[in-house]
């Protein structure tokens, strides 16, 4: 198998883009990573989406979006997982190059939500759960989250001011990113009086809705100085499954396809959690970015409490958990988010982000999360020798 | 919801039908193609208990479409006294009441209605047992 580099990227601003159509905001992000690659072409392009179908009345997008960024007649797809699109979008593009079939590919997400009219986007988000055994009593995305959330408090004696501090600390983070949705900062009130979504889950717990676009060039590792002065190579890729309805898992606060996929991508790239200096991790809730952090290895289950109140997930910590904001202030453009993950991290190990930057990061990790963690896909990228 | 559709989970909506594998006797729920503990891909229908008990639950104040007429509502996993667990509303009870752990007993009630014309959707939720 090759290895692989990430060669460029590029991002659009997540917000609602009432201007911009699907299209023409994945256009922006392909353009953008276009422009920073000296390639002859694009061999393939894959990209991660979620909803278009429900709130675009648009499927098969990959042929539309190929044409629109004018790569035709290259093949091209959409891949959906979820809000674990843009990882599986990713994992795609690595196999199809590592393996020889393809030598440059773009992969990438775009999820275009502010089209949804009412409570369509609450419903189009919640086909990410069980349709027979979860959406049809009335859950949601959130009320099932809501749902591992209340069981962590009660099993672990956490304090839900716990899960408000982190959400105070992604905004401290996400106030210095220039693609971030929501960028300033808030305190523990904010979260605590803010509307309540699904007990003990409020607003402020919640990735806001928005829009965006990711696009990333994939080659071989060492073809990469051919197309590009700056770029990062992927050294472990993974990803997993696990029951897509939550009650289903011998314990809910689990995310086994976290954990199954992060021990494939540690292996692969011949690390363990300790050595990595800075990850982009899933948090569309605080209770996914808390389960994600102990299944990925960064803490003990239970201990997030503790840890959180060391400092330890900020510069200067064990871990630097989203330099970007996360999903909760950055934002989660759902099928996207899996690609500004990888984009994000290769800007940290560059030294191209700003603001935002982390000194001294060599080694970095995502982790993309699909449903209620039916699907995860975890990458580790490190700066190339 | 179609036609077909509401029919076809009758079974298991009406009279809490699961699958029991039929070589091991592991209970899935919801069934699938093939037993998780043998490997197994026969199974025989095998009625759930209709008791139990309360995992987790949350009050949902932000209803997706169809369930607007409910909110607030309880949405619950359920663990039933053979370790089957279950999601479902939680009902005949105020929210403040409710505490995990609590006995339940599975009661036939509506779900939702597909507008004005459409079907009309029956099925299992809890409610506290009595005993």
């Amino acid at each position: 198998m090759r290895k692989i580099a990430v060669i460029s990227y590029g991002l659009t601003k997540v917000e609602k883009h009432w201007k911009k159509s699907l299209r023409e905001l994945f256009g922006e992000a392909a353009k953008s990573a276009m422009e920073d690659a000296r390639v002859p072409g694009i061999d393939a392009l894959i990209v991660g989406n979620m909803c278009a179908s429900d709130l675009s009345d648009q499927n098969n997008i990959g042929g539309l979006l190929a044409d629109y960024i004018g790569i035709s007649p290259c093949p091209a797809y959409r891949v959906e997982a979820a809000c674990a699109s843009g990882g599986a979008a990713i994992l795609a593009g690595y196999s199809a190059v590592a393996s020889g079939m393809s030598d440059i590919v773009m992969v990438g997400g775009v999820e275009k939500l502010s089209d949804g009219v009412a409570n369509n986007t609450t419903l189009s988000l919640g086909k990410a759960a069980d349709a027979d055994y979860e959406l049809f009593f009335g859950s949601s995305f959130v009320s099932l989250n809501a749902l591992m959330m209340n069981h962590y408090m009660q099993t672990y004696h956490t304090p839900r001011e716990v899960f408000a501090d982190f959400a105070v600390l992604m905004h401290k983070n996400g106030a210095r990113n220039p693609y971030a949705q929501l960028p300033f900062e808030i305190s523990r009130e904010t979260v605590m009086n803010s509307d309540r979504i699904a007990d003990p889950i409020t607003l402020y717990d919640c990735a806001p809705v928005g829009d965006g676009a990711a696009a990333l060039i994939l080659c071989p590792l060492e073809d990469a100085p051919k197309y590009s002065d700056s770029y990062v190579e992927i050294s472990g890729i993974a990803g997993a499954t696990d029951t897509i309805d939550i009650a289903s898992r011998p314990d809910i606060l689990s995310l086994n396809s976290t954990v199954v996929a992060a021990d494939k991508a540690y292996k692969m790239a011949k690390l363990t959690p300790r050595d990595v200096d800075i990850a982009e991790i899933h948090d569309t809730f605080t209770i996914t970015g808390v389960l994600s952090i102990e299944d990925l290895g960064f803490c003990e289950k239970g201990k997030f409490a503790k840890l959180l109140d060391e400092h330890a997930f900020e510069p200067g910590g064990a871990v630097t958990i989203n330099p970007s904001g996360g999903l909760k202030s950055r934002g989660h453009p759902v099928g996207a988010t899996g690609a500004y993950q990888v984009a994000e991290i290769a800007m940290q190990l560059l030294g191209n982000a700003g603001k935002m930057q982390v000194p001294d990061s060599e080694i970095g990790l995502t982790q993309n999360i699909g449903g209620s963690g039916s699907s995860s896909f975890v990458s580790i990228l490190r700066r190339a020798k | 919801m179609s036609v077909p559709r509401y029919w076809r989970e009758i079974p298991e909506r009406t009279r809490f039908e699961g699958a029991k594998c039929k070589k091991c006797g592991h209970v899935i729920y919801p069934p699938r193609g093939r037993c998780d503990k043998c490997g197994s891909f026969e199974f025989t229908p095998y009625k759930l208990p209709d008791r139990g008990k309360l995992l987790s639950f949350t009050v949902v104040r932000s209803p997706p479409k169809g369930f607007e007429r409910l909110s607030p509502y309880i949405l619950g996993i359920v663990e039933l006294e053979d370790g089957t667990r279950m999601t479902s509303q939680i009902t005949d009870v105020n929210h403040k009441d409710v505490s995990i752990g609590m006995s339940l007993e599975a009661v036939f009630r509506k779900i939702t209605e597909d507008g004005d014309a459409g079907i009309i959707q029956y099925a299992l939720k809890f409610r506290p047992a009595f005993r």
